[in-house]
């Protein structure tokens, strides 16, 4: 019994290290073998070899370089055994005919020749415009999250099958196009970060838009955007809206906590308990918006984005929000990333800093925009202006509508709720 | 999960030895490295308890006491603040940092408390109050 709990205990140890080390392993053979598919199989190999030898021999001091030593004599294994593909062949075997009599210490010398960016070209190919845009986060989660298929389509309320089937033609994709799982520089850098912070956001987004309690997978890719976006704030630190956009995920995670009650019921913005905000959140959040805009990335749409989240996050009552200051950033956004979300929005906290009439004007005013026709928050909001204008019976009307078109039971719940106080 | 990381003092430490170049390498790697992965959000090295002190509480009294303080094994040294999956990760990190100190050495892994794990005690007057303190800390 103590036998199989101590064996147990160091399996869990050897995977813990694993887990540290997978990602940053996959990348280095992702750009060895060019095949995802296949870098994730030698890891996973190297693994198993690792569960055999480290509990006897204790974890190697560099245990990636350990990793990437066995996972490269694998690679070469199966070139022998199974003739790959010649392209395949052609990369590894030039490596082979130089590496193959190196003694371990050698090929370890040279692993700490490596870049260091391994894990950051992984996220890049992930994240790749190539990849369709549904199956991005799906592969960013498993390549460099390390979650299985199956947590995966937890998170994002798909059948396995779905989620699978996107990550093969993802990896597929990226394989014919023969990506070299390098971080891009220059001018392609730009395009190709818009998506990699595009990807996180929606991860993120996945996690939060979640209610609470039913399914912990899914705030728990809150967590995992938050990481990604430290890692890319640790390696790409001049850019602002790698900043802005962690900025933006710390301060909205700050509110999981408070926005749902003990039923899971979604309570907006305006109700939380402040005190239930997370400040150690706030903080690094606001570092961060900081960081952004001391590098002049002040008007970028993830710093925007930020900004407006740090105007709630700053005001310790409801009563104390800097609407003014809120529309004025709507203004901005508006103007960098347009939207009818945005648009809603702007309409929105224009009402608030400068009186309902003006809100519901702007309101009507996007109204007729085909793209907001079934969005339940445009009734919502139109309802919440007539409300404060005294139109009590006008806002039923609106509030009912909202009611009608969200799928969300619970949102569905306070609309009606609104809907019923407007007697 | 949040956790702080604490290195426990030594005699060495607490007689305000500072690390060699050798040691003070390592850990800047090893904190590059926790930055990199995403893990590490704050950390600081601690002065020796001879320039510390404890305020020491009775009911009403409160009596100033002067460092250094005797039972070395329970001071700290240092801390890291890090952000983790789980506690096997957070022990998978802590056991590839260089040995803080020159002879044996303790680090010591301490989940944080968040406002939510202490349930019906918080009133919303009490959570108020603690969250216009972190606020302060926070300069929000």
């Amino acid at each position: 019994m103590a036998a199989d709990m101590a064996a147990d205990e160091a399996q869990r140890a050897v995977e813990a290290v694993f887990r540290i080390e997978r990602s940053r392993l996959i990348g280095r053979l992702a750009r060895m073998v060019r095949d995802l598919d296949l870098a994730e199989e030698l890891a996973q190999d190297a693994l198993l070899v690792a569960l055999a030898r480290w509990p006897e021999s204790g974890v190697p001091d560099n245990p990636l370089a350990w990793l990437t030593t066995v996972a490269r004599r694998g690679a070469l294994d199966r070139l022998r055994r199974d003739r790959m593909q010649a392209r395949k062949h052609d990369t590894i075997a030039r490596e082979a005919a130089s590496e193959d009599d190196r003694s371990i210490e050698e090929i370890e010398a040279a692993m700490d020749d490596e870049l260091g960016d391994e894990l950051l070209g992984l996220i890049f190919a992930a994240c790749h415009p190539i990849v369709s845009p549904d199956a991005r986060a799906a592969l960013t989660l498993r390549l460099v999250g390390g979650l299985t298929t199956d947590e995966i389509a937890r998170a994002f309320l798909a059948s396995e099958p779905t989620i699978a089937q996107r990550i093969v033609r993802a990896k597929r994709t990226i394989a014919a196009a023969g990506l070299a799982f390098e971080v891009p520089r220059g001018a392609a850098r730009q395009a190709r970060l818009a998506s990699v912070l595009q990807v996180v956001y929606l991860i993120f987004n996945e996690g939060y838009s979640a209610t609470a309690g039913e399914d912990l997978t899914r705030p728990s890719l809150c967590a995992e955007a938050q990481r990604l976006g430290r890692i890319l704030a640790a390696f790409l630190p001049q850019e602002s809206e790698v900043h802005g956009l962690l900025a933006l995920v710390e301060i909205q995670a700050s509110r999981l906590a408070a926005r749902t009650n003990a039923d899971g019921a979604l309570i907006p913005l305006t109700e939380q308990n402040r005190a239930r905000w997370d400040r150690h959140l706030i903080g690094r959040g606001l570092a961060a918006l900081a960081r952004a805009e001391a590098l002049g990335g002040c008007e970028g749409p993830y710093a925007l984005q930020a900004a407006l989240a740090a105007c709630h996050a700053r005001a310790k009552h409801v009563e104390e929000t800097d609407w003014a200051r809120i529309a004025g950033l709507y203004d901005r956004l508006q103007a960098v990333m347009p939207s009818p979300v945005v648009a809603l929005n702007r309409a929105i906290a224009h009402g608030m800093a400068f009186g309902p009439e003006v809100g519901l004007r702007l309101i009507e005013a996007i109204a007729p925009s085909p793209a907001l026709r079934d969005y339940a928050p445009l009734p919502a909001a139109r309802g919440d202006a007539l409300f404060r204008l005294g139109r009590h019976a006008e806002a039923r009307c609106a509030f009912e509508a909202a009611a009608s078109l969200t799928r969300n039971t619970r949102e569905k719940a306070f609309l009606l709720a609104r809907a019923a106080a407007c007697a | 999960m949040r956790v702080v990381v604490f290195v426990k003092a030594t005699e060495d430490s607490e007689a305000g030895m500072m690390p060699s170049s050798d040691l003070l390498e390592a850990m800047g790697r090893y904190n590059e490295e926790l930055v990199n992965a995403g893990i590490m959000v704050g950390g600081d090295g601690l002065k020796p308890s001879s320039q510390a002190k404890r305020i020491a509480f009775d009911g009403p009294s409160r009596t100033v006491i002067d460092g250094p303080f005797a039972e070395t094994r329970e001071l700290v040294a240092g801390y890291w603040l890090w952000e983790v999956r789980d506690m096997d990760e957070a022990i998978a990190w802590a056991k590839r940092c260089p040995n803080p100190m020159p002879g044996p050495s303790e680090l010591e892994i301490r989940p944080v408390y968040e406002l939510a794990d202490f349930g019906e005690a918080v009133t919303e007057e009490g959570a108020a109050i603690h969250g216009r303190v972190a606020d302060r800390l926070a300069g929000a």
